[in-house]
């Protein structure tokens, strides 16, 4: 008597054709624009600051602060403690100023460029009034500049400044100069200093005392130049017993060159303030090849103070790589930080990403739930630092780190480091790392579901508790993006 | 209305199914009964279609081929199989799940889709026929069920998917008494003149609930025996040991299907 079932039963589909169609879906996004723009040839001297200052016609100060940094960054050198490849970067042959040749930035929906306009409707972002979404105002970036922002009026009847960076150095330099680079300084790392000495725009946000943003605040970039870098810088300062919710969305175009994204976000929610901070990265992540893509190297940090709350939630399914940790700073008495993130690598994208939660203030929560998904040649690093300072009584972690596979050459890899100072702290850390098995395939292939829409159903049910941390609309473009990448059904 | 001829099915060098004969007309539930490694479970899966195995032999639906049919062409065509071990999947809920599968079979038929509303009435009357509470289809698919939960909502979809064919792959195994009354009960309601069910099974009890029209015994990957619902109870005294031996003297020789 022998059974002989169970043999049949292989555990893992590591073969299939869902999974393998994964490594051959198309880039939707990869188009380019022809725009007439304004392009700083290649290289980085001080010169360069000088120049992206002056072409901004920024105060004194500024420009300071800039060459403070840029100073600094020429002492610093790349991080090396990640898990990428990354192949060398010649900052030299970068350009650090792009701009599409028009005014900069506009009140009005018609006086947009009609190519940009044009360029925004093929995203998927309209920019025309009448079919905005009506509860999203959207700060529209190309490249080094904004270009557009909607509803600002609306919003300035509450009280909401949300505009270009540019514009808020121009308008509101005294936010700025409290702020700029007081959650991340300018030295903090080698990316956060390049960002801070050469940085082109990005949105600045501030809400009130007491004001609850009447809708939710988005940025979406856009790199359409060739051979630039994107450096935005973005700050949101939420004021005492504010609430704000705030989206971002990303793309570029197909080619064959590493672009470098460096941008720098920080987040100042003071007290009984809320900012939800919410990213779907979707950067060209080059081809199946490992030709072209994005270099997206990212600090993101905010400051929570007293009952402040600041929640980050990413879905990160593009860029070649990725580094970024958005982190908070859990300054005041229970505040609290969380951070949701998917994180998706396929054909040969890498990602080396996680959170940092630094407990200081006592009876602060924090939980993080990270979601990685690796297939093809992708690499998925979670990378997380709990730290409870001696300040920290009774602080408390959760930390969940799930990870799927959906391939034989494809990797997933946890690193949390966790330091505890004070006794009373509580961290739990739980990690777990599985496949879409053949079983859980061919019980809804029975049910009559083909198998491509079945992957994407299982994909999406493990990151379900990411998704539902989004906003209604984001929520449905992060599970859309997810299976479009894995029916491979697009372009 | 199923037309098995010949049915061979291995693994590797391993040949589990050897030369299986079985006819299944419309509106009839058999059972089929074996030991332990008989080929059972192999039987329900080379009918639904799962990869790995080695297929041999004709089978037929209603005329047309099964063996060509991938599996989810075999669900449109009105296979259902209730698995032994219901798989998780984490994330996606139960109410999701069902309305996808249901609107895939319907697109892959051409007919039309059924809205949320719609399909939540149908699933609602569904759930009642499995004693199911309403909580029950925002849960994710057998995610954290207990193994009674687990096989009535194979019940239940199967009340949903309406198949012409449901196979079901020792629905038992498990269950306690009551579960095992609840699930029994649902497969009778899903009795009718255009379904025809296979009810595998090791043990005689759940034949005490679902009264089949034929009894076979499976031993070795062949039927080596037929009869109406007292073969089963046959075996319940005697067990499988005289079938192993292949000594078939003493067993009843009734009823054997067309």
């Amino acid at each position: 008597m022998t059974t002989t079932e169970k043999n049949a039963e292989p555990a893992i589909a590591l073969s299939n054709p869902a999974a393998a169609k994964l490594a051959e879906a198309d880039y939707e996004f990869g188009f380019s624009t022809d725009l007439d723009t304004d392009v700083a040839p290649p290289g980085l001297s001080e010169e360069t600051v000088r120049l992206i200052s002056a072409k901004k016609d920024e105060p004194e100060w500024l420009l300071e602060w800039r060459l403070k940094a840029f100073a600094a960054w020429q002492k610093m050198e790349e991080p090396d403690w990640t898990k990428l490849k990354i192949a060398p970067i010649d900052y030299q042959s970068i350009s650090y100023w792009a701009a599409p040749k028009q005014k900069p930035v506009l009140d009005s929906m018609d006086d947009v460029d009609p190519d940009i306009r044009e360029m925004f409707d093929k995203l998927g972002i309209p920019l025309h009034e009448q079919k905005m979404l009506s509860n999203v105002a959207v700060d529209a970036i190309v490249d080094s500049v904004s270009v557009v922002t909607t509803f600002k009026a609306t919003l300035a009847e509450a009280g909401v400044i949300f505009c270009s960076f540019s514009e808020a150095v121009q308008d509101h330099p005294e936010l700025i100069k409290e702020h700029l680079g007081s959650v991340v300084p300018v030295r903090d790392n080698f990316f956060a200093a390049l960002n801070s000495a050469v940085f082109s725009d990005g949105s600045f946000c501030y809400i009130p005392k007491g004001v609850r943003c009447p809708m939710e605040l988005s940025t979406y970039f856009r790199i359409n130049s060739m051979n630039t870098g994107q450096f935005e810088r973005t700050l949101i300062v939420a004021e005492d017993d504010s609430h704000v919710s705030y989206l971002e969305g990303c793309t570029a175009p197909q080619r064959d060159e590493n672009q470098l994204h460096a941008a720098v976000v920080e987040l100042v929610a003071k007290d009984r303030s809320e900012i939800k901070y919410s990213t779907v990265q979707n950067w060209y992540p080059g081809d199946e090849n490992g030709v072209g893509g994005i270099y997206n190297f990212v600090t993101k940090r905010g400051r929570a103070h007293t009952d402040a709350k600041i929640s980050w939630t990413q879905v990160e399914t593009g860029s070649a790589i990725t580094w970024k940790y958005p982190s908070v700073i859990l300054q005041g008495d229970r505040s609290v930080g969380e951070f949701y993130s998917v994180a998706l690598t396929s054909k040969h994208q890498q990602a080396d990403t996680g959170t940092k939660m630094i407990h200081i203030g006592a009876d602060t929560t924090s939980s993080i739930i990270s979601k990685g998904i690796s297939a093809a040649h992708g690499q998925n690093t979670y990378r997380g630092l709990v730290k409870m300072m001696r300040s920290a009584e009774n602080a408390r972690n959760y930390t969940q780190c799930d990870s799927l596979l959906l391939g034989k050459e494809c990797g997933a890899h946890t690193v949390p480091y966790i330091e505890v100072k004070n006794p009373t702290a509580q961290v739990e850390h739980e990690a777990s790392t599985s496949t879409v098995g053949e079983d859980q395939l061919y019980y809804c292939r029975q049910r009559g579901m083909n198998e491509e829409d079945a992957m994407a159903m299982i994909v999406n049910g493990f990151c379900r508790e990411v998704f539902d941390e989004l906003p209604m609309e984001f929520a449905v473009e992060a599970q859309r993006l997810l299976s479009v990448s894995l029916e491979g059904s697009v372009g | 209305m199923l037309h098995v001829e010949n049915l061979t099915a291995s693994i590797g060098d391993t040949q589990i199914l050897k030369g299986l004969n079985l006819d299944v007309g419309a509106g009839e539930v058999h059972a089929i009964m074996g030991p332990n490694g008989s080929g059972k479970s192999t039987f329900a899966h080379a009918l639904a279609g799962r990869d790995g195995y080695e297929i041999g032999g004709t089978v037929t639906l209603d005329g047309a081929d099964l063996l060509e049919m991938v599996p989810e062409a075999r669900a449109a065509a009105g296979v259902f199989m209730g698995f032994q071990y219901p798989v998780e999947i984490p994330g996606v809920n139960n109410m999701y799940f069902l309305r996808t599968a249901l609107n895939s079979v319907r697109r892959t038929r051409g007919e039309e889709q059924i809205g949320a509303s719609d399909f939540l009435k149908d699933a609602q009357e569904a759930m009642a026929l499995v004693e199911m509470k309403s909580d029950f289809l925002y849960r994710s698919v057998n995610a954290g069920f207990s193994g009674g939960e687990k096989k009535r909502n194979e019940i239940l979809q199967m009340a949903i998917m309406q198949p012409r064919l449901a196979v079901l792959d020792e629905t038992d195994s498990g269950l306690d008494i009551d579960a095992l009354r609840v699930v029994a009960s649902g497969v009778n309601s899903l009795r009718g003149p255009d379904r025809s069910m296979i009810v595998i099974t090791h043990y005689q009890r759940l034949l005490d609930y679902i009264k089949p029209d034929f009894v076979h015994v499976l031993v070795d990957g062949k039927i080596v025996k037929s009869g109406d619902h007292t073969l089963a109870l046959h075996l319940e005294d005697h067990g499988y040991a005289g079938f192993v031996n292949h000594d078939l003297d003493d067993a009843p020789l009734t009823g054997v299907p067309a």
